[in-house]
């Protein structure tokens, strides 16, 4: 959170695996967009895993906790899991679920940060090999980044 | 077996308490919707009936052997299958109190009482809320004050408690966002709550004729 933590390379542990970032948004549609975006702004080079986690099983609207434990199992390489919320219902069951301690891998967690400036961020930082508190760190600091 | 001499309940009372919620929510998801509709986005009536259909199916298939157990399962239940915020809210209710209760085979109206307002704390700091916010909170605090003393009371008490959100402004959730235009409207999640403790006075009512048929 130090302001020398600027450098994308910040708190990386030397462990070769890298963070896992899961995107929970109430619409599937900006989940995976913002996953896109966050990849194609992250840049070249090898990607850390991330995966939407949108709307409802059946297309509506929503909040899945099986999406988002299916999402977080698939981005686990075993550095921990950043889990990225847009609002509501997302925010709750992730803490939900979070409390009840088995159904997401160990050491996820949720991030508090703005959604879109937030998943850049946290690919970004993850990518470099940043753990899972320097993802965390990149992408809560995006709140900083004020825009007038 | 529901409620014995002692004025304890065994899992069967709990998992019908649960049955007459799902009953309630089915019975009453148009007003809830309605309500919803006005400071809300018009899913609370739909996504309860769905979460609470899937907490009976769930009980009915594995009736598990104590009323803590049955608590853990709908909460896990709610959890999984409501999608809106009522999901994680409700099922942190039913699963704190059901982790309270332990593993005793029967529990008293009393310990339930204990044991909800563990489930009402862990609700209140999930959501940051407090009594006065216009949520469930307004519903379910007096409900479990009201417990200590009777199932009547806790039942009157959820229900004031609900109609009492009307000129509140809404401090939480998506109805926050209306602010002063939240005022005048009943919160969703807090007639929702008075609705399973009228389902638990009625279950505990049937139960004492139950019993009373028996001896």
């Amino acid at each position: 959170m130090s302001g020398a933590a600027g450098s994308a390379g910040a708190g990386n542990g030397g462990g070769s695996q890298p963070v896992g970032i899961v995107l929970v948004s109430h619409s599937s549609a900006v989940a995976t967009a913002v996953a896109e975006l966050a990849r194609g702004l992250a840049g070249g080079g090898d990607l850390a895993p991330v995966l939407p986690a949108g709307g409802t099983p059946d297309g509506g609207l929503g909040t899945s906790s099986e999406l988002i434990c299916a999402a977080a199992k698939g981005v686990d390489r075993g550095a921990g899991v950043a889990i990225l919320v847009d609002l509501g219902s997302a925010v709750l069951t992730v803490k939900a679920l979070l409390a009840e301690g088995d159904d997401l891998p160990e050491s996820s967690r949720l991030v508090d940060a703005p959604f879109v400036e937030g998943a850049v961020a946290a690919l970004v930082t993850a990518s470099a090999g940043g753990d899972l508190d320097a993802v965390a760190a990149a992408a809560s600091e995006a709140y900083a980044y004020r825009k007038e | 077996m529901g409620i014995d001499m002692t004025g304890t309940f065994g899992a069967d009372f709990l998992v019908r308490w649960l049955a007459a919620v799902a009953e309630a929510v089915d019975r009453e998801a148009e007003h809830l919707t309605e309500l919803d509709s006005a400071i809300g986005d018009a899913d609370h009536g739909a996504n309860l009936t769905r979460g609470f259909a899937a907490v009976t199916e769930t009980l009915a298939k594995e009736p598990p052997a104590t009323p803590g157990a049955v608590l853990a399962s709908a909460g896990r239940q709610l959890i999984s299958t409501v999608g809106g915020a009522s999901g994680p809210l409700y099922g942190t209710l039913l699963r704190r109190t059901g982790k309270t209760l332990g593993d005793g085979d029967r529990v008293t109206r009393e310990q339930l009482a204990e044991a909800l307002g563990s489930g009402v704390a862990a609700v209140a700091q999930l959501g940051g809320a407090q009594v006065g916010d216009k949520t469930m909170l307004d519903a379910l605090v007096p409900a479990v004050q009201g417990l200590r003393e009777s199932f009547a009371a806790a039942r009157a008490a959820a229900e004031e408690g609900a109609l009492a959100t009307v000129p509140l402004r809404a401090r939480k959730g998506r109805a926050s966002y209306l602010g002063e235009r939240s005022v005048g409207h009943q919160d969703p999640g807090a007639t929702s709550s008075a609705l399973l403790f009228a389902a638990l006075d009625e279950t505990a009512l049937a139960e004492a004729g139950r019993t009373e048929g028996a001896s």
